[in-house]
């Protein structure tokens, strides 16, 4: 159930290179799991910007967002103690029942941000995940140490070798030959790609695509899947790996 | 004093003269979290075809400075999916009436799609803002001979549902599209369809929508599309349905005095879920603010 509402800003700060978490106070009585997002309305852009929930209770919430134009912009300049408008509880979100015993979370850049809460979910329901995420670059690297103090095991790779392992985050794992059950996936499509080629175990992937709506009125961000056409606002952004179609 | 929002196109009644536009309200249902839609005054659907169609690659919506564009490319399940399945789902919560929206790529393809829904729905309304393919994909909305061909189809294959012709902003005399569909036996007009546009990525340097170009709705568009209602209202006398860049109150009370006896809200609803029913809320508040009594009395009064 999607929801209309107002939060306040309780703390906008930069976490990494061009990166920014922001903690929102209201009802996030729609937000229910790992993998949805909200969708938020700036002044002066006239389509809402949507964002992943980071993490979230039942009165706040946290995204994790990086500055890529205007609307971020204007986003990462906005102080505590002002208002927001944002619709909540949008798109299905992972769903951490059909995990596996030992399943890998695998992300890249700023939309990786969905695996902190989904790490915390995991845990709380007895399985221990592992996480492989990667940047760039050491400056933009993110979640990475709030990742290991829930005491998730954590292999940071970045592009140019400034931290952790240098290359890709899927040939990292590939190359170190981390073992999982199930992959929790999410980031730019090139890398979800990556990450179905690599093995054929089970898992949901997150999706990103220009919206409009990001309720299911308009169309706009429909993808073919093996199943038919999908709404990735409505019926995704997490799809299971045996729908994707490439 | 009770001000009286009611409204009549071709004897269908509306307790107020607000409904969504085609294409941004699905089928019906995307907008029962936010409010009941029985407050509408008639729910229009997506556009229909013959056969479903998935529409265009994606991207296929862009952001613009007050508005946006669109090459969804007409997404729906088909015409008879959308009989046996939407209009069922949507009468188990909506009870008032329903305007059908009709799209083809071919004479036939408009017949038949309006033969079926024929008398099932409240009214119907046909999209030809589309390419002929039969005829090197020359648009039936940017030539009259062409819409009068597809208003007569329409009309031949319908006995009960008045049929309205919903016209292409994009030609370069609206009136004689309006003209040509009312001699052909339309009984109401929609106007306008999307403007067409384009957006460039400056970092990639390519354009942002998969399709290149797309439609251009929203706020930006208000004046133009109140400007074609304006002109179509003078020289038609079948009732005129106002759409394009409708964002509150005041734009429907300006849309119905440029001629309008209902209006449709389009890419409003977009970004904001509640747009209708702020816009309804407020309607009669504001007609006590300028002494408008009944609705019906400012429609065509602007000189
Ligand atoms: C479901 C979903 C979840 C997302 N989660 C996050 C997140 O947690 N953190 C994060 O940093 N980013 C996330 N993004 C991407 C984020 O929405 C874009 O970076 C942001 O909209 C850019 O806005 P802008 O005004 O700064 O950029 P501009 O390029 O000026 O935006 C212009 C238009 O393009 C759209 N747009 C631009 N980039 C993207 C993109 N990558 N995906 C979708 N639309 C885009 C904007 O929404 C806007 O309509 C998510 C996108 C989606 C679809
Ligand atoms: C995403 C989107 C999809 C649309 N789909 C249709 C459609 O299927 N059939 C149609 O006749 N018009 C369609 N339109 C056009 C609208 O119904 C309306 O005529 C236009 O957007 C102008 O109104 P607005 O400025 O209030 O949005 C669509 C518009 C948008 C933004
Ligand atoms: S963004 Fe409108 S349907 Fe998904």
């Amino acid at each position: 159930m999607s929801k209309l509402c107002r939060f306040d800003i309780l703390e906008n700060r930069q976490v990494a290179k061009d990166t920014y978490s922001i903690v929102l106070f209201g009802d996030c009585s729609s937000v229910t799991r790992p993998g949805q997002f909200v969708n938020i309305a700036l002044e002066g852009h006239y389509l809402r910007r949507p964002l992943s929930v980071c993490r979230a209770s039942t009165e706040s919430m946290t995204l994790v967002y990086k500055v890529v134009g205007s609307g971020t912009y204007q986003l990462s300049q906005r102080k505590p103690g002002t208002g927001l408008d944002i619709l909540t509880g949008l798109g299905n979100g992972f769903d951490i029942t059909e995990s596996g015993e030992n399943p890998l979370l695998i992300g890249g850049g700023a939309g990786a941000a969905p695996l902190f809460w989904l790490a915390e979910k995991l845990i709380e329901a007895g399985i221990m995940p592992r996480a492989a995420i990667g940047f760039n670059s050491a400056d933009e690297v993110f979640l990475a140490a709030e990742l290991a103090q829930l005491g998730v095991p954590v292999t940071v790779s970045t592009l140019d070798g400034s931290m952790g392992a240098r290359g890709l985050v899927t040939d990292t794992v590939g190359r170190i030959g981390l073992k999982y059950d199930y992959v929790f996936a999410c980031g730019p499509e090139p890398m979800l790609r990556a990450v179905y080629g690599l093995s054929e175990v089970d898992g949901q992937y997150s999706f990103e695509e220009r919206m409009a709506c990001g309720f299911g009125a308009c169309m706009g961000c429909s993808c073919e899947t093996k199943y038919g056409p999908k709404r990735l606002c409505k019926e995704g952004p997490v799809l299971r790996r045996g729908e994707i179609k490439w | 004093m009770v001000r009286n929002t009611q409204v009549s196109l071709c004897g269908i009644k509306l307790k107020n003269p607000v409904m969504p536009a085609s294409g941004v309200y699905g089928f019906g249902g995307e907008y029962r979290d936010f409010y009941d839609p029985n407050i509408l005054g008639a729910v229009v659907l997506k556009g229909t075809t013959a056969r479903p169609r998935f529409g265009n690659p994606t991207p296929r919506v862009a952001e613009c400075t007050s508005g946006m564009l669109n090459s969804v490319g007409l997404q729906n399940p088909g015409i008879d999916a959308v009989i046996s399945q939407e209009l069922p789902r949507l009468r188990e919560f909506y009870h008032g009436p329903v305007i059908a929206n009709i799209s083809g790529f071919s004479v036939e393809e408009y017949a038949s799609c309006c033969g079926k829904i024929d008398g099932l729905v409240d009214i119907i309304e046909v999209n030809i803002s589309c390419p002929n393919v039969e005829r090197g994909g020359m648009g039936f909305g940017t030539d009259p001979e062409l819409a009068a061909e597809v208003t007569r189809a329409a009309k031949g294959a319908t006995a009960k549902t008045p049929v309205f012709v919903k016209l292409s902003p994009n030609v370069a005399d609206i009136t004689e599209i309006g003209i040509a569909c009312q001699e052909a036996g339309a009984d109401g007009l929609t106007l306008i369809n999307t403007l067409l546009g384009m957006r460039i990525d400056i970092r990639t340097k390519t354009p942002v929508l998969a399709n290149k170009i797309g439609g251009f709705s929203g706020s930006a568009i208000f004046p133009v599309a109140l400007r074609m209602v304006y002109e179509v209202s003078r020289v038609v006398h079948i009732p005129v349905i106002g759409v394009g860049g409708i964002s509150k109150a005041e734009d429907v009370i300006e849309m119905m005095m440029a001629g309008a006896t209902a209006v449709q809200v389009g890419s409003e609803n977009l970004r904001d879920p509640m747009a209708c029913y702020r816009i309804i809320e407020k309607l009669p508040n504001l007609m006590e603010k300028l002494n408008i009594e009944n609705l019906v009395d400012i429609i065509n009064i602007a000189e």
